[in-house]
């Protein structure tokens, strides 16, 4: 399957996951909203243009906006982990080895280590800026505090459930592709 | 102007990150408080359908809590008919006086029509209902929006065939109630932390108020009729800096299961709300 249509597919289902089946979820606690939509954007390509890369950020947090009926309180997120996602990765890998031999960001690609500081730096900076959006509107410090670090710890959680699930198939970029 | 040139070349990808934030965060400020401008028909329409389609397939898992509310509900309503209440013997004829139409329209104030909840959100902070009747089908902005149970919320925007409601569960939601028991109002607001309790502000400390009192909406709402169900008091916090009482109330209303709803427009709703925003008249 070609890169393009697979990463069209994950967008829908990303959407589709995160509003009909985590945003329907019974909150367990104030702080702690499941989300992984965003693993949208860590997982899109390395090769991928910088300046792409945050507008397709872009119309991806839109979309789910669209949704849940707030306007741009997803889309900004996801534009600023677009936009640190490219640096960050120039600095936790070798450069010239893994980003010509595999294609995404993965357990595989990377090696667990370096993989969970990439999903665990931008998760961590997806929450606080998005509940610093949702406090500015209203709320108090303990809000943004507990709720940055309840919806972190979940999300990560998360994540890592469908790393060890899910199985990607990280391909190994030959001269032949 | 070439030197313009390169630096927009050479922080092209700086630039158009700011360029994005900026038109997100504009997005969000121009629609932040109920959400109206911006939010264009066409992706409204879209959402609403693929929102219906869910809701379709969720029906049936709601069936059941569905006709228990409704058969409450009907009961309620049987009870309060005319025909229930006649004086035993007192008089030889029997005369109700129920005004069932008002062809002229000068007595009703209120119309009510029946509505599918298609979408719903109970986890956010910023809580909505999209429901499947829309401007074409009567829908207006400001109707008081009612489930079986008890008051659901506002409607804050309408398309052709879809509306979108501000949910009680919503952190910029204002609906005045009051008391049940004695007619003192205040205000329900909810606090973002639990969607079965909201938070009434703004009773007078002199009220007497037990737990398990109910809270009703007041006459002063200009969406919503009075006396109808909010929900009864759970918990009542006495705030020693200020001469009011802050009451949490469960809500009637179960939020995690709402199919249908009523939408009750107020036929003197634009009036009243002109008259009470007209601030300048004021001496």
């Amino acid at each position: 399957m070609s890169s393009l249509l697979k990463n069209i597919i994950r967008f829908i289902l990303f959407i589709l996951l995160q509003v009909f089946i985590l945003n329907e979820v019974p909150p367990l606690h104030q702080f702690i909203v499941p989300y992984v939509y965003f693993l949208f954007i860590l997982w899109l390509p390395f090769t991928i243009n910088r300046v792409l890369l945050m507008v397709i950020a872009f119309a991806f947090g839109l979309s789910l906006d669209f949704f849940t009926g707030t306007l741009g309180l997803h889309a900004a997120p996801c534009v600023l982990i677009a936009f640190i996602r490219p640096a960050l990765l120039g600095l936790i890998l070798p450069q010239e080895t893994i980003e010509q031999s595999y294609s995404e960001p993965g357990i595989k690609s990377m090696g667990w280590a370096p993989y969970l500081l990439y999903i665990g730096l931008l998760t961590f900076v997806h929450h606080v800026y998005l509940v610093f959006i949702e406090w500015m509107q209203f709320g108090d410090i303990l809000y943004f505090l507990g709720k940055v670090t309840g919806t972190t710890a979940i999300s990560l959680l998360l994540i890592l459930l469908a790393e060890l699930l899910f199985h990607r198939k990280s391909k190994y970029r030959t001269n032949a592709a | 102007m070439k030197n313009i040139f390169l630096f927009i070349r050479r922080y092209f990808t700086f630039l158009s990150f700011l360029l994005l934030q900026i038109a997100a965060i504009i997005l969000l400020s121009s629609s932040s408080p109920s959400h109206e401008a911006f939010f264009a028909a066409a992706t409204s329409e879209m959402v609403g359908k693929i929102d219906e389609r869910y809701s379709k397939l969720r029906n049936y898992f709601n069936l059941a809590e569905t006709n228990r509310q409704l058969v409450e509900e009907n009961n309620r309503l049987k009870n309060m008919l005319a025909a229930n209440f006649q004086a035993p013997d007192s008089s030889r004829i029997n005369f109700t006086d129920t005004i069932h139409r008002d062809t002229l329209g000068r007595f009703r104030k209120f119309t009510w029509l029946p509505a599918r909840v298609i979408g719903n959100t109970v986890t956010l902070q910023t809580n909505f209902l999209t429901l499947e009747r829309g401007s074409l089908q009567g829908v207006k902005k400001g109707m008081a929006v009612i489930s079986p149970q008890g008051i659901v919320g506002v409607v804050v925007e309408t398309s052709d065939n879809i509306s979108k409601v501000m949910s009680l569960l919503h952190r910029n939601s204002r609906v005045s109630a009051m008391l049940k028991k004695d007619n003192n109002a205040g205000t329900i607001e909810w606090d973002g932390s639990d969607p079965a309790y909201l938070t009434l502000r703004n009773i007078s400390k002199s009220a007497k108020i037990a737990k398990g009192d109910s809270v009703v909406t007041s006459t002063y709402s200009a969406n919503f009729p009075s006396s109808l169900m909010v929900g009864t008091v759970a918990d009542i916090i006495a705030d020693p800096s200020s001469n009011f009482y802050t009451l949490k109330v469960k809500t009637a209303t179960n939020f995690f299961s709402i199919q249908y709803v009523y939408l009750v427009e107020n036929s003197r709703y634009n009036e009243q709300v002109a008259l009470e925003n007209n601030a300048s008249r004021n001496p």
